[in-house]
Protein backbone atom coordinates (compact mmCIF):
# COMPACT_ATOMS: atom_id res chain seq x y z
CA UNK A 1 0.00 0.00 0.00
CA UNK A 2 2.79 2.45 0.49
CA UNK A 3 2.70 5.60 -1.43
CA UNK A 4 -0.36 4.31 -3.33
CA UNK A 5 -3.71 6.71 -3.92
CA UNK A 6 -6.56 5.08 -3.07
CA UNK A 7 -9.77 6.12 -5.42
CA UNK A 8 -12.82 6.99 -2.67
CA UNK A 9 -16.54 6.42 -3.36
CA UNK A 10 -19.39 7.94 -1.47
CA UNK A 11 -19.92 4.02 -0.55
CA UNK A 12 -15.97 3.60 0.47
CA UNK A 13 -15.14 7.13 2.74
CA UNK A 14 -16.04 6.91 5.74
CA UNK A 15 -14.39 3.37 6.02
CA UNK A 16 -11.43 4.56 4.45
CA UNK A 17 -11.36 8.05 6.13
CA UNK A 18 -12.37 7.86 9.39
CA UNK A 19 -10.34 4.80 10.35
CA UNK A 20 -7.30 5.48 9.03
CA UNK A 21 -5.06 6.06 11.48
CA UNK A 22 -2.28 8.11 9.44
CA UNK A 23 -4.08 11.64 8.64
CA UNK A 24 -5.78 11.11 4.74
CA UNK A 25 -5.64 14.14 2.74
CA UNK A 26 -8.47 14.03 0.40
CA UNK A 27 -8.42 15.19 -2.88
CA UNK A 28 -11.41 16.21 -4.86
CA UNK A 29 -11.00 16.09 -8.64
CA UNK A 30 -12.40 15.30 -12.12
CA UNK A 31 -11.13 14.51 -15.58
CA UNK A 32 -12.10 17.82 -17.20
CA UNK A 33 -10.29 19.95 -14.67
CA UNK A 34 -6.87 21.47 -15.91
CA UNK A 35 -5.04 22.23 -12.82
CA UNK A 36 -6.17 19.35 -11.19
CA UNK A 37 -4.52 17.30 -13.34
CA UNK A 38 -1.31 19.74 -12.93
CA UNK A 39 -1.21 18.94 -9.15
CA UNK A 40 -1.73 15.04 -9.66
CA UNK A 41 1.96 13.97 -10.38
CA UNK A 42 3.09 16.21 -7.77
CA UNK A 43 0.38 14.19 -4.98
CA UNK A 44 1.66 11.16 -6.13
CA UNK A 45 5.22 12.34 -5.18
CA UNK A 46 4.09 13.26 -1.77
CA UNK A 47 2.39 10.16 -1.14
CA UNK A 48 5.35 8.27 -1.94
CA UNK A 49 7.47 10.27 0.51
CA UNK A 50 5.56 10.77 2.74
CA UNK A 51 4.51 7.09 2.93
CA UNK A 52 3.73 6.31 6.90
CA UNK A 53 2.74 9.88 7.91
CA UNK A 54 0.37 10.75 5.59
CA UNK A 55 -2.13 8.75 2.84
CA UNK A 56 -3.53 10.45 -0.34
CA UNK A 57 -7.20 9.57 -1.65
CA UNK A 58 -8.79 10.92 -4.13
CA UNK A 59 -12.23 11.54 -4.83
CA UNK A 60 -14.04 12.20 -8.45
CA UNK A 61 -17.07 14.59 -8.35
CA UNK A 62 -18.37 13.46 -11.27
CA UNK A 63 -19.14 10.17 -9.50
CA UNK A 64 -19.74 11.21 -5.90
CA UNK A 65 -21.62 14.67 -6.71
CA UNK A 66 -23.23 13.83 -2.95
CA UNK A 67 -19.36 13.55 -1.10
CA UNK A 68 -18.75 17.13 -2.73
CA UNK A 69 -21.63 18.60 -1.85
CA UNK A 70 -20.78 17.01 1.75
CA UNK A 71 -17.94 18.81 2.67
CA UNK A 72 -18.73 21.97 0.73
CA UNK A 73 -16.49 21.92 -2.37
CA UNK A 74 -17.11 24.13 -4.92
CA UNK A 75 -13.62 24.80 -6.44
CA UNK A 76 -11.88 21.66 -7.46
CA UNK A 77 -8.56 20.84 -7.08
CA UNK A 78 -9.83 21.10 -3.46
CA UNK A 79 -7.61 19.13 -0.95
CA UNK A 80 -9.25 18.10 2.87
CA UNK A 81 -7.39 17.15 5.43
CA UNK A 82 -8.94 14.39 7.84
CA UNK A 83 -7.19 13.00 11.31
CA UNK A 84 -8.90 10.57 13.13
CA UNK A 85 -12.14 11.92 10.32
CA UNK A 86 -12.21 15.27 11.65
CA UNK A 87 -11.32 17.80 8.99
CA UNK A 88 -8.16 19.99 10.01
CA UNK A 89 -7.18 21.60 7.21
CA UNK A 90 -8.73 22.54 3.74
CA UNK A 91 -6.27 23.69 0.95
CA UNK A 92 -8.62 25.57 -2.19
CA UNK A 93 -6.63 25.39 -5.50
CA UNK A 94 -3.80 24.05 -7.31
CA UNK A 95 -0.79 25.11 -5.55
CA UNK A 96 3.40 24.29 -6.06
CA UNK A 97 4.50 21.01 -4.03
CA UNK A 98 6.28 22.76 -1.73
CA UNK A 99 3.35 25.21 -0.92
CA UNK A 100 1.30 21.84 -0.08
CA UNK A 101 3.64 20.61 2.05
CA UNK A 102 3.87 23.86 4.03
CA UNK A 103 0.12 24.08 4.70
CA UNK A 104 0.38 20.20 5.29
CA UNK A 105 3.37 20.27 7.64
CA UNK A 106 1.65 21.55 11.49
CA UNK A 107 -0.55 18.70 11.15
CA UNK A 108 1.41 16.05 10.38
CA UNK B 1 17.60 24.19 -3.11
CA UNK B 2 21.21 25.11 -2.92
CA UNK B 3 23.04 22.31 -4.37
CA UNK B 4 21.84 23.22 -7.33
CA UNK B 5 23.18 26.41 -7.15
CA UNK B 6 26.01 27.41 -9.10
CA UNK B 7 29.08 29.42 -9.10
CA UNK B 8 29.46 32.66 -11.70
CA UNK B 9 32.82 31.13 -12.76
CA UNK B 10 31.83 27.87 -13.68
CA UNK B 11 31.63 28.04 -17.40
CA UNK B 12 30.50 24.22 -17.85
CA UNK B 13 27.29 24.67 -16.25
CA UNK B 14 25.91 27.66 -18.30
CA UNK B 15 22.57 26.81 -20.66
CA UNK B 16 22.51 27.97 -23.87
CA UNK B 17 19.13 29.10 -23.26
CA UNK B 18 16.71 28.74 -20.46
CA UNK B 19 13.00 29.46 -21.44
CA UNK B 20 10.61 30.77 -18.58
CA UNK B 21 6.57 30.28 -18.87
CA UNK B 22 5.25 27.21 -20.59
CA UNK B 23 2.37 28.25 -22.28
CA UNK B 24 1.97 28.07 -26.10
CA UNK B 25 4.89 30.49 -27.14
CA UNK B 26 7.36 28.82 -24.29
CA UNK B 27 6.71 25.67 -25.38
CA UNK B 28 7.41 26.19 -29.33
CA UNK B 29 10.08 27.38 -28.17
CA UNK B 30 11.23 24.63 -26.31
CA UNK B 31 10.30 22.63 -29.16
CA UNK B 32 12.40 24.01 -31.57
CA UNK B 33 15.33 25.20 -30.15
CA UNK B 34 15.52 21.00 -28.40
CA UNK B 35 15.40 20.30 -32.33
CA UNK B 36 18.87 22.60 -32.63
CA UNK B 37 20.39 20.65 -30.23
CA UNK B 38 20.47 23.76 -27.33
CA UNK B 39 19.43 21.52 -24.86
CA UNK B 40 16.91 24.12 -23.46
CA UNK B 41 16.43 24.19 -19.95
CA UNK B 42 12.61 25.24 -19.63
CA UNK B 43 11.02 26.70 -15.87
CA UNK B 44 7.21 26.03 -16.48
CA UNK B 45 6.22 28.23 -13.31
CA UNK B 46 4.13 26.62 -10.78
CA UNK B 47 0.27 25.22 -9.96
CA UNK B 48 -2.34 27.24 -9.08
CA UNK B 49 -5.73 27.75 -10.31
CA UNK B 50 -5.58 31.15 -11.95
CA UNK B 51 -4.01 31.48 -15.26
CA UNK B 52 -0.58 31.95 -14.24
CA UNK B 53 0.30 28.40 -14.49
CA UNK B 54 2.57 25.19 -15.86
CA UNK B 55 0.73 25.09 -19.74
CA UNK B 56 -0.65 28.96 -19.08
CA UNK B 57 -3.93 30.47 -20.17
CA UNK B 58 -5.33 27.14 -22.30
CA UNK B 59 -5.19 25.26 -19.02
CA UNK B 60 -8.10 27.00 -17.67
CA UNK B 61 -9.97 26.59 -20.96
CA UNK B 62 -12.37 23.64 -22.44
CA UNK B 63 -13.15 23.35 -26.34
CA UNK B 64 -10.49 25.03 -28.33
CA UNK B 65 -11.61 25.42 -31.76
CA UNK B 66 -9.47 27.79 -33.84
CA UNK B 67 -6.01 26.26 -33.63
CA UNK B 68 -5.29 25.08 -36.60
CA UNK B 69 -4.74 21.38 -37.26
CA UNK B 70 -7.85 20.32 -34.86
CA UNK B 71 -10.17 20.23 -37.06
CA UNK B 72 -12.75 18.82 -34.58
CA UNK B 73 -11.49 21.01 -31.20
CA UNK B 74 -9.12 20.30 -28.71
CA UNK B 75 -9.49 20.43 -25.03
CA UNK B 76 -6.98 23.33 -23.72
CA UNK B 77 -5.21 21.30 -21.23
CA UNK B 78 -4.83 18.13 -23.74
CA UNK B 79 -3.88 20.61 -26.04
CA UNK B 80 -0.73 21.33 -23.75
CA UNK B 81 -0.42 18.08 -22.74
CA UNK B 82 0.54 17.66 -26.48
CA UNK B 83 2.77 20.50 -26.46
CA UNK B 84 4.77 19.34 -23.36
CA UNK B 85 5.08 16.10 -24.80
CA UNK B 86 6.49 17.13 -28.12
CA UNK B 87 8.60 19.69 -26.03
CA UNK B 88 10.39 16.96 -24.25
CA UNK B 89 10.36 14.23 -26.98
CA UNK B 90 13.52 16.25 -28.59
CA UNK B 91 14.91 16.48 -24.72
CA UNK B 92 13.53 19.40 -23.28
CA UNK B 93 14.06 19.66 -19.75
CA UNK B 94 11.28 20.54 -17.70
CA UNK B 95 11.58 22.57 -14.02
CA UNK B 96 8.06 22.71 -12.09
CA UNK B 97 9.55 25.74 -10.44
CA UNK B 98 8.49 29.54 -10.18
CA UNK B 99 11.65 31.98 -11.39
CA UNK B 100 12.42 34.55 -7.86
CA UNK B 101 14.64 36.69 -9.69
CA UNK B 102 16.97 37.60 -12.75
CA UNK B 103 19.79 39.83 -13.48
CA UNK B 104 20.12 40.80 -17.00
CA UNK B 105 23.23 43.09 -16.89
CA UNK B 106 26.11 40.59 -17.87
CA UNK B 107 26.17 37.77 -19.71
CA UNK B 108 26.27 34.77 -18.67
CA UNK B 109 22.34 35.97 -17.42
CA UNK B 110 21.56 35.08 -13.82
CA UNK B 111 18.36 33.02 -12.91
CA UNK B 112 17.13 32.33 -9.59
CA UNK B 113 14.49 29.78 -8.02
CA UNK B 114 13.64 30.50 -4.47
CA UNK B 115 16.01 32.52 -2.53
CA UNK B 116 16.99 35.30 -4.10
CA UNK B 117 20.28 36.09 -1.76
CA UNK B 118 22.04 32.74 -2.27
CA UNK B 119 24.37 32.75 -5.47
CA UNK B 120 21.92 32.46 -8.92
CA UNK B 121 20.66 28.83 -9.77
CA UNK B 122 21.17 28.88 -13.16
CA UNK B 123 23.17 30.62 -15.89
CA UNK B 124 22.41 31.46 -19.17
CA UNK B 125 23.82 32.75 -22.37
CA UNK B 126 20.78 33.48 -23.63
CA UNK B 127 16.64 33.74 -22.26
CA UNK B 128 13.58 33.36 -23.76
CA UNK B 129 10.54 34.82 -21.98
CA UNK B 130 7.39 34.17 -22.10
CA UNK B 131 5.60 33.99 -18.85
CA UNK B 132 2.30 35.17 -20.44
CA UNK B 133 -0.39 37.16 -19.14
CA UNK B 134 -2.80 36.34 -16.04
CA UNK B 135 -6.10 36.92 -15.36
CA UNK B 136 -6.98 40.32 -13.37
CA UNK B 137 -9.59 40.26 -10.19
CA UNK B 138 -11.38 43.04 -8.91
CA UNK B 139 -9.31 43.82 -6.16
CA UNK B 140 -12.13 43.40 -3.82
CA UNK B 141 -11.56 42.48 0.18
CA UNK B 142 -14.26 40.01 -0.41
CA UNK B 143 -12.71 38.42 -3.28
CA UNK B 144 -9.65 36.80 -0.57
CA UNK B 145 -12.62 35.53 1.79
CA UNK B 146 -14.88 34.16 -1.20
CA UNK B 147 -12.34 32.61 -3.74
CA UNK B 148 -13.51 28.78 -3.70
CA UNK B 149 -16.66 29.26 -2.40
CA UNK B 150 -18.40 30.41 -4.90
CA UNK B 151 -16.39 33.02 -5.96
CA UNK B 152 -14.27 30.99 -8.91
CA UNK B 153 -11.15 32.32 -11.51
CA UNK B 154 -11.63 28.38 -13.13
CA UNK B 155 -15.07 28.14 -15.03
CA UNK B 156 -14.14 25.02 -16.23
CA UNK B 157 -13.04 23.98 -12.90
CA UNK B 158 -15.71 24.98 -10.82
CA UNK B 159 -18.45 25.69 -13.35
CA UNK B 160 -19.91 21.63 -12.31
CA UNK B 161 -21.13 22.83 -8.53
CA UNK B 162 -23.22 25.24 -10.10
CA UNK B 163 -26.05 23.56 -11.92
CA UNK B 164 -29.37 24.73 -11.51
CA UNK B 165 -28.56 27.88 -9.94
CA UNK B 166 -28.36 31.32 -10.78
CA UNK B 167 -24.82 32.54 -11.70
CA UNK B 168 -22.73 36.01 -13.22
CA UNK B 169 -20.00 36.46 -15.31
CA UNK B 170 -18.38 39.75 -14.83
CA UNK B 171 -17.03 40.64 -17.72
CA UNK B 172 -17.12 41.12 -21.68
CA UNK B 173 -14.25 40.08 -23.94
CA UNK B 174 -13.87 36.70 -25.51
CA UNK B 175 -13.07 34.98 -22.37
CA UNK B 176 -15.85 36.07 -19.95
CA UNK B 177 -18.72 35.20 -23.04
CA UNK B 178 -16.97 31.45 -23.58
CA UNK B 179 -17.15 31.29 -19.59
CA UNK B 180 -20.62 32.03 -20.24
CA UNK B 181 -21.26 30.04 -22.65
CA UNK B 182 -19.35 26.91 -21.05
CA UNK B 183 -21.56 28.08 -17.74
CA UNK B 184 -25.50 27.47 -19.38
CA UNK B 185 -24.44 23.79 -19.62
CA UNK B 186 -24.77 23.76 -15.29
CA UNK B 187 -26.52 26.80 -14.40
CA UNK B 188 -29.99 28.11 -14.79
CA UNK B 189 -28.79 31.65 -15.68
CA UNK B 190 -25.77 33.40 -16.50
CA UNK B 191 -26.02 37.03 -16.31
CA UNK B 192 -23.06 38.91 -17.81
CA UNK B 193 -21.73 42.05 -16.07
CA UNK B 194 -20.44 44.23 -18.33
CA UNK B 195 -19.28 48.23 -17.84
CA UNK B 196 -20.25 49.06 -21.28
CA UNK B 197 -22.84 48.61 -23.82
CA UNK B 198 -22.12 45.88 -25.82
CA UNK B 199 -19.28 43.32 -25.91
CA UNK B 200 -15.96 43.00 -26.98
CA UNK B 201 -16.15 39.99 -27.92
CA UNK B 202 -15.64 38.79 -31.42
CA UNK B 203 -18.72 38.76 -33.71
CA UNK B 204 -19.42 34.83 -33.49
CA UNK B 205 -19.24 34.50 -29.69
CA UNK B 206 -21.49 37.64 -29.56
CA UNK B 207 -23.75 35.80 -31.58
CA UNK B 208 -23.77 33.22 -29.65
CA UNK B 209 -24.11 34.61 -26.40
CA UNK B 210 -26.89 36.79 -27.81
CA UNK B 211 -28.66 33.46 -29.17
CA UNK B 212 -28.54 31.59 -25.63
CA UNK B 213 -31.60 31.72 -23.68
CA UNK B 214 -30.26 30.74 -20.43
CA UNK B 215 -27.56 34.14 -20.82
CA UNK B 216 -28.73 37.29 -19.33
CA UNK B 217 -27.22 41.02 -19.93
CA UNK B 218 -26.58 43.60 -17.09
CA UNK B 219 -25.26 46.59 -19.13
CA UNK B 220 -23.14 49.39 -17.80
CA UNK B 221 -22.79 47.92 -14.67
CA UNK B 222 -19.78 47.43 -12.30
CA UNK B 223 -19.30 45.19 -9.22
CA UNK B 224 -18.87 47.34 -6.39
CA UNK B 225 -18.81 44.28 -3.70
CA UNK B 226 -19.43 40.31 -3.60
CA UNK B 227 -21.90 39.09 -0.54
CA UNK B 228 -21.89 36.64 1.57
CA UNK B 229 -20.12 35.61 4.95
CA UNK B 230 -19.05 31.86 3.78
CA UNK B 231 -20.27 31.58 0.57
CA UNK B 232 -21.30 33.75 -2.34
CA UNK B 233 -25.36 35.22 -2.04
CA UNK B 234 -25.19 37.80 -4.16
CA UNK B 235 -23.39 41.03 -5.56
CA UNK B 236 -23.34 44.53 -5.12
CA UNK B 237 -23.74 46.43 -8.30
CA UNK B 238 -23.83 50.04 -9.72
CA UNK B 239 -25.12 51.06 -12.78
CA UNK B 240 -22.53 53.41 -14.55
CA UNK B 241 -25.45 55.83 -16.27
CA UNK B 242 -28.05 56.27 -13.47
CA UNK B 243 -25.64 55.48 -10.45
CA UNK B 244 -28.47 53.18 -8.85
CA UNK B 245 -26.80 51.07 -6.50
CA UNK B 246 -28.73 47.54 -6.48
CA UNK B 247 -27.78 44.37 -4.84
CA UNK B 248 -28.57 40.87 -6.67
CA UNK B 249 -28.51 37.30 -5.50
CA UNK B 250 -26.22 34.99 -7.34
CA UNK B 251 -24.82 31.86 -5.72
CA UNK B 252 -21.69 31.95 -8.03
CA UNK B 253 -19.07 34.64 -9.69
CA UNK B 254 -16.51 33.99 -12.16
CA UNK B 255 -14.53 36.76 -12.91
CA UNK B 256 -13.05 37.45 -16.49
CA UNK B 257 -12.33 41.09 -16.74
CA UNK B 258 -8.71 40.80 -18.96
CA UNK B 259 -5.52 39.91 -17.91
CA UNK B 260 -1.60 41.87 -17.38
CA UNK B 261 1.28 40.63 -18.51
CA UNK B 262 3.73 38.70 -16.02
CA UNK B 263 6.39 41.15 -16.67
CA UNK B 264 7.53 42.23 -12.71
CA UNK B 265 10.53 39.97 -13.17
CA UNK B 266 11.94 42.03 -15.89
CA UNK B 267 10.92 45.91 -14.75
CA UNK B 268 14.04 48.09 -14.67
CA UNK B 269 16.06 45.89 -16.99
CA UNK B 270 13.89 45.18 -19.89
CA UNK B 271 12.14 47.95 -21.50
CA UNK B 272 8.45 47.94 -21.04
CA UNK B 273 5.28 50.08 -22.73
CA UNK B 274 3.07 52.05 -20.27
CA UNK B 275 0.99 48.85 -19.98
CA UNK B 276 3.69 46.77 -18.87
CA UNK B 277 3.83 44.68 -21.93
CA UNK B 278 7.32 43.93 -22.86
CA UNK B 279 8.82 45.75 -26.22
CA UNK B 280 9.81 43.71 -29.23
CA UNK B 281 11.92 45.44 -31.70
CA UNK B 282 10.04 45.08 -35.07
CA UNK B 283 8.75 41.62 -36.64
CA UNK B 284 11.65 39.58 -34.64
CA UNK B 285 11.78 38.71 -30.86
CA UNK B 286 14.54 40.79 -29.37
CA UNK B 287 14.30 42.96 -26.54
CA UNK B 288 16.40 45.52 -25.76
CA UNK B 289 18.98 43.65 -24.01
CA UNK B 290 21.09 41.53 -26.41
CA UNK B 291 20.22 37.67 -25.98
CA UNK B 292 17.39 38.43 -24.18
CA UNK B 293 14.48 37.14 -26.30
CA UNK B 294 10.50 37.65 -25.55
CA UNK B 295 7.37 35.80 -26.86
CA UNK B 296 3.74 34.97 -26.80
CA UNK B 297 1.63 36.98 -24.74
CA UNK B 298 3.90 38.47 -22.33
CA UNK B 299 5.02 40.79 -25.22
CA UNK B 300 1.29 41.16 -27.72
CA UNK B 301 -1.28 43.03 -26.25
CA UNK B 302 -3.68 43.22 -29.03
CA UNK B 303 -3.22 39.63 -31.27
CA UNK B 304 -3.49 37.49 -27.84
CA UNK B 305 -3.73 34.48 -29.47
CA UNK B 306 -2.73 30.63 -28.92
CA UNK B 307 -1.64 30.14 -32.34
CA UNK B 308 0.52 33.76 -32.75
CA UNK B 309 2.18 32.53 -28.92
CA UNK B 310 3.09 29.51 -30.58
CA UNK B 311 4.43 31.50 -34.28
CA UNK B 312 6.18 34.09 -31.53
CA UNK B 313 7.95 31.06 -29.68
CA UNK B 314 9.36 29.81 -33.03
CA UNK B 315 10.50 33.55 -34.18
CA UNK B 316 12.28 33.41 -30.30
CA UNK B 317 13.75 30.12 -30.51
CA UNK B 318 15.40 30.56 -34.65
CA UNK B 319 16.59 34.44 -33.08
CA UNK B 320 18.28 32.73 -29.84
CA UNK B 321 20.01 30.27 -32.21
CA UNK B 322 21.32 32.88 -34.36
CA UNK B 323 22.57 34.95 -31.34
CA UNK B 324 24.33 32.16 -29.83
CA UNK B 325 25.75 31.41 -33.38
CA UNK B 326 27.02 34.89 -33.62
CA UNK B 327 28.66 34.49 -30.16
CA UNK B 328 30.58 31.65 -31.35
CA UNK B 329 28.56 28.51 -28.57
Amino acid sequence: MSGSISQLSEASFAEQVNSSSEPVLVDFWAEWCGPCKTIAPILEEIATEQSGSLRIAKVNVDENPGLAREFGVQSIPTMILFKDGEIVHKIVGAKGKEAILADLSPHL
Amino acid sequence: MSSRNVSTSDKSSVRNVIIIGSGPAGLTAAIYSARANLEPLLIEGEPSSNSDQPGGQLMLTTEVENFPGFPEGIMGPELMANFREQATRFGTEILTSKVSKVDLRNRPFKVWIGNTSAEPTYLAQSIIVSTGAQSLMLGLESEKRLLGHGLSTCATCDGFFFRDQDIAVVGGGDSAVEEAMFLTRFASTVTIIHRRAELRASKIMQDRAHENPKIKFMWNTVVEDILGKNSVEGLAVRNLLTEEQTIVGFTGVFVAIGHRPSTDLFRGQLDLKDNGYLITQGSSSKTNIEGVFAAGDVQDDYYRQAITAAGSGCTAALDAERFLEDQGH
